[in-house]
C-alpha cells in the first residue's frame, strides 16, 4: 500500500511547475487573439478608407491656425510642429496650475484646520463646493459666465495695473534682456556661496550650541552680493513691463487670453481643494503624543510645526501630492472644450485635417506617459529624501 | 537630524503654552457667546481674522443671495424637461416614473431597515421631489408622480422599520433594480418597444452613464485588481500595463478612443451608437481606477486570512473569492464611493464628445440666440444638481467610513 503511494506522481493538474506555465500560456494565446482579431480589423477598415499606417504625414502641411501658440507657427508649419505648440501649452498651464494650486490649496488645507471656528468653516464650505461639481462645469462658468461678460477691451476694467477685459487679462509682468543670462549666472554662483555660509554657520552653531544665526546670515550675504551687482550692470535680472491702457488696448504686461484663464483658475480651484485636504490630512495624520512632546518640551507653536510637525506630515503628503500634479495635468485636456489648443485640442484638430486617428491617438498618449513618467520620477526623487529612515 | 536641531537653544521657549485648557471667566455671560469668544475673538489677532473672513464671506454670501433673487431663471425653467430628460419621448415616461418610484420605494425601505446613512439619502430625494413637486413650472401630471414617489417613499420606510425580515428581499431588489429599470427602457430586448439611447439626454443620461460605468467596471476592475497580485508574471505584467497606460491618459482621449477606434477596432460599419461607446469607454476607464483601489484593500488582508483558508482545505479561486475579496471591498468602500462621485462627475466630459449629458444639455440652450448671455443660471442649476448629488455621495462615504471603522475597533 505504502510503495503504492510513493509511485503516485503529482497529477498534472496539481503540478506546481506546470500549471503555472500552462495558465500563461493559454493567457497569453487569448490576450493575443483578441489583439489579432482587432488589429486585423483595424488593418482592413484603414485599407478601406485607403490609409496606411505611419507617421509620415507629419511633415505635411498642417494648414490651420493655433490661436495662443508659445513657439513660433504658421499655417505653413508641418503637423509635428503644431503637436509641439500644443505640448507647450499644456505645459504652460500646468505648470502655473500646478503653483497656484499648491499655493491656494495649502493656504485652505490650513484654514480648515485653524481654531478660528468661522474661518474653519468658510475652508470647508470651499472644499465642499468645488469638490463636489465637475471640472468641465467650472471651466464652463467661468469662461462664458465670468470672463466673456466682461467689457471688450477698449473698456478694459483696471485694478490697479491689471486689466480685465472679455478678451481676457493683461497683467504685470518682467522681461528677459540681455543682461539676464549674465545675472542669472550670478545669481547661481551667489546662490552657492550663501548655501556654503549657511551650512558652515549651522555646523558651528551646532557644534559650539551659540547663536550664528545661520539663515539670517545667508540671505544677508545674497542679498549683499545681489545689490553690488546691481550697483555694477545698472539694471535688474528681469525688466518690469506694467501694461498700460491706450484707448483700442492695452499696451505692455502679459497678456492672458480668455481661456487660457478660465482653464488656468478653473484647474487651480479644483485641484486646491484637493490639496487642501492632502495637507490636513497629512498633518492630522502625525501622532497627537508628537504635538504633546513639542509642548512639554516647550516649543513655540510655530517652532513645533517647522521642525516637528511638518517633516513628519510632508511624507504623507509627497506621494499624494504627486498624484494630483498629475492629474492637474491630465485634466488639462479639458481647455480643449474653451478653445484653449493643448495637446489634445490640437490632436483632435490634427485627426479632423488629416484622418490620421491611430497615429495621433499613439502620439498622444505617448505624450501624456511621457509626463506622468517624469512627473513620478521628480517626486521619487523627493520622496527619497523626506523618506523616514528606519534604524 | 531633526534630533540635533532640537537642542539649538534659539528654538526653545521656556514658557509652557497651555492653551487647551479652558478659560473660565465668570462675567454672567450665556454659554453660546462664551463659545464665540473663545472661538472667534481670542486675542487681537484672531478678531483681525474673523473680521476679515466675516467680510468676505459676508460679500460672497450677499453676491450669491442677490444674484438668486433678482434672477428670472425663465431660461432654467422654461427648459426644465429638457435639461432633466433630454429629448425622451412623451408617451415612454411612465418607465421613467416607474424607474422613479421602484427607487423611492426602495430608499424609504432601506432606510427604515438599516437606518444610518439611508436617512441622508432618503431626505436628500424627498428633498428632491418635494421641490420639484411644488415649483409652479411643472406639469399637473409630474407634481402628482412625484407626490406618489414621496407617499411610496414613506410607506417604504414604514415597512422597512416594522418588519425587519425584510433585509434580503431588500438588497435582493436592490441588486435587480439596475437591469430592471435599464432593461424596461430598453425594451427587454424585444418585448417592448425600446427608447434609442439618441433621445436620451439631460440628467437622465447622465445618470444613466455614471451607472453603467460604475457598475460594469466592477468585474472588470476587480479581476485586473486580483491580477495585478497575481504569481504569474505574464498576468501580472499585463495588468500592470494596462492599469498604468489608462491611468496615466486623460478621460477625454479614452472617450476619444471609444469615439473613434472602437468603430475601427471591430471592422469598420457596427451598429453601435455613439452612447454605447461613450459607455464603454468609461466601463474600461473606470476599472483601471477601481482596480487600485481594490489592490489597496487586497493588501490590507492580512496573511493569515490566506493561511487559515489553507488551513481549511480551501482552494486558491474559493480563498480569494469568499475569504479575501469581500473583505478586502469592505474595507475600500470609501474610497469606492470616492471613486463613484469621480465618475459622476467625469461624465459631463461626453459633453464635449458632442452627446447631449445633463452639461451639454445646459451648453446648447445657451448656445440658443433667444437665450444668449444667460450661461450663469443654467450652470448654477446644473452645479447645484451635481452639488446635490455628489456631496450626498460623500456624506455616505464618511458616514460609512467611520462606522466601518467602528466596527473593527
Amino acid at each position: 500500500m505504502q510503495t503504492q503511494n510513493k509511485k503516485v506522481s503529482t497529477p498534472i493538474w496539481r503540478n506546481k511547475k506546470v500549471v503555472p506555465v500552462i495558465l500563461q500560456a493559454v493567457f497569453v494565446l487569448l490576450v493575443g487573439i483578441v489583439f489579432w482579431i482587432l488589429i486585423q480589423n483595424t488593418l482592413t477598415g484603414l485599407e478601406r478608407i485607403g490609409i496606411r499606417f505611419g507617421f509620415d504625414f507629419l511633415n505635411a502641411r498642417s494648414g490651420f491656425n493655433i490661436n495662443e501658440a508659445m513657439i513660433a507657427y504658421s499655417t505653413s508649419d508641418p503637423y509635428y510642429r503644431a503637436l509641439l505648440v500644443g505640448i507647450v501649452s499644456t505645459l504652460r498651464v500646468s505648470f502655473f496650475g500646478i503653483i497656484l494650486a499648491t499655493v491656494i490649496g495649502v493656504g485652505v488645507g490650513v484654514a480648515k484646520m485653524s481654531d478660528n471656528w468661522l474661518l474653519s468653516k468658510v475652508a470647508s464650505i470651499y472644499i465642499d463646493v468645488f469638490r463636489n461639481t465637475p471640472l468641465l462645469l467650472q471651466i464652463f462658468i467661468l469662461n462664458f459666465a465670468v470672463f466673456l461678460p466682461l467689457p471688450r477691451i477698449q473698456e478694459a476694467v483696471s485694478f490697479g495695473p491689471f486689466y480685465l477685459s472679455n478678451r481676457g487679462a493683461v497683467i504685470p509682468w518682467a522681461r528677459v534682456h540681455d543682461a539676464t543670462a549674465l545675472w542669472l549666472l550670478l545669481l547661481l554662483v551667489f546662490m552657492a556661496a550663501a548655501l556654503f555660509l549657511f551650512k558652515y554657520l549651522m555646523r558651528l552653531e551646532m557644534e559650539g550650541g551659540q547663536h550664528r544665526y545661520p539663515f539670517l546670515s545667508a540671505l544677508g550675504l545674497l542679498v549683499l552680493l545681489s545689490g553690488l551687482t546691481y550697483l555694477l550692470v545698472g539694471r535688474g535680472p528681469l525688466e518690469p513691463t506694467i501694461p498700460s491702457h491706450t484707448g483700442a488696448a492695452v499696451a505692455g504686461g502679459l497678456s492672458l487670453t480668455t481661456p487660457f484663464l478660465s482653464v488656468l483658475l478653473a484647474l487651480t480651484i479644483f485641484t486646491s481643494t484637493y490639496i487642501a485636504e492632502i495637507v490636513r490630512g497629512g498633518v492630522q495624520a502625525v501622532p497627537k503624543g508628537q504635538v504633546e512632546a513639542t509642548k512639554a518640551l516647550g516649543f513655540k507653536s510655530r517652532t513645533a510645526m517647522r521642525l516637528v510637525i511638518f517633516p513628519q506630515a510632508i511624507r504623507i503628503i509627497i506621494p499624494q501630492m504627486t498624484s494630483q500634479y498629475l492629474n492637474l495635468i491630465k485634466n488639462s485636456s479639458l481647455a480643449m472644450a474653451v478653445g484653449y489648443q493643448e495637446i489634445v485640442g490640437v490632436g483632435n484638430t490634427v485627426i479632423n485635417q488629416s484622418g490620421r486617428t491611430l497615429e495621433v491617438i499613439a502620439i498622444m498618449i505617448a505624450v501624456y506617459l511621457f509626463f506622468s513618467l517624469t512627473t513620478s520620477l521628480f517626486m521619487n526623487y523627493f520622496n527619497k529624501k523626506f523618506q523616514l529612515v528606519e534604524r | 537630524m531633526i534630533d540635533e536641531r532640537l537642542h539649538i537653544k534659539g528654538e526653545m521657549d521656556s514658557r509652557l503654552e497651555v492653551t487647551d485648557a479652558p478659560r473660565l471667566k465668570q462675567d454672567g455671560q450665556t454659554p453660546f457667546f462664551k463659545a464665540l469668544k473663545k472661538n472667534l475673538f481670542d486675542g487681537p489677532k484672531n478678531t483681525l481674522l474673523t473680521l476679515l473672513t466675516a467680510l468676505f464671506s459676508g460679500l460672497v454670501l450677499y453676491q450669491v443671495v442677490q444674484f438668486a433673487v433678482t434672477n428670472s431663471w425663465d431660461v432654467v425653467y422654461i427648459h426644465l424637461r429638457l435639461l432633466m430628460i433630454g429629448q425622451y419621448p412623451l408617451e415612454e415616461l411612465w418607465r421613467l416614473w416607474f424607474a422613479l418610484y421602484y427607487a423611492s420605494l426602495m430608499i424609504g425601505g432601506t432606510w427604515g431597515l438599516f437606518k444610518g446613512a439611508g436617512k441622508a439619502v432618503a431626505l436628500t430625494f424627498g428633498s428632491v421631489f418635494l421641490a420639484f413637486a411644488i415649483i409652479p413650472w411643472t406639469t399637473l401630471n409630474t407634481t402628482l408622480n412625484l407626490v406618489a414617489c414621496l407617499l411610496l417613499m414613506a410607506g417604504g420606510y414604514l415597512l422597512g422599520s416594522r418588519f425587519s425580515v425584510l433585509k434580503i428581499p431588500a438588497l435582493v431588489l436592490w441588486a435587480l433594480y439596475f437591469p430592471l429599470t435599464l432593461g424596461l427602457i430598453m425594451g427587454f430586448g424585444g418585448l417592448l418597444d425600446p427608447v434609442l439611447s439618441r433621445y436620451w439626454g439631460g440628467w437622465l443620461l447622465t445618470v444613466i452613464l455614471a451607472s453603467v460605468a460604475i457598475i460594469g467596471c466592477f468585474p472588470l476592475g476587480i479581476l485586473l485588481a486580483l491580477g495585478r497580485r497575481s504569481e504569474l508574471p505574464v498576468v501580472r505584467y499585463f495588468c500592470i500595463a494596462y492599469i498604468e497606460l489608462v491611468r496615466g491618459t486623460p478621460l477625454i482621449m479614452v472617450l476619444f478612443i471609444g469615439q473613434l477606434l472602437i468603430p475601427l477596432f471591430l471592422g469598420g460599419q457596427t451598429g453601435m451608437d455613439n452612447v454605447t461607446r461613450a459607455m464603454i469607454a468609461y466601463v474600461f476607464f473606470a476599472a483601471a481606477y477601481l482596480a487600485e483601489d481594490v489592490r489597496g484593500g487586497l493588501q490590507s488582508i492580512p496573511g493569515g486570512q490566506y493561511e487559515a483558508a489553507q488551513a481549511l482545505g480551501l482552494n486558491k479561486i474559493k480563498t480569494t473569492f469568499f475569504i479575501i475579496l469581500p473583505q478586502a471591498l469592505k474595507a475600500v468602500i470609501p474610497a469606492m464611493v470616492g471613486l463613484f462621485i469621480t465618475i459622476l462627475k467625469d461624465t459631463s466630459l461626453v459633453a464635449i464628445i458632442g452627446l447631449s449629458d445633463f452639461l451639454g444639455t445646459a451648453r446648447r440652450i445657451s448656445n440658443n440666440p433667444e437665450y444668449l448671455g444667460r450661461y450663469l443660471e443654467l450652470y448654477v442649476f446644473v452645479a447645484v444638481f451635481y452639488f446635490i448629488f455628489c456631496y450626498l455621495m460623500a456624506y455616505v462615504s464618511r458616514y460609512l467610513e467611520r462606522s466601518l471603522s467602528k466596527g473593527s475597533r
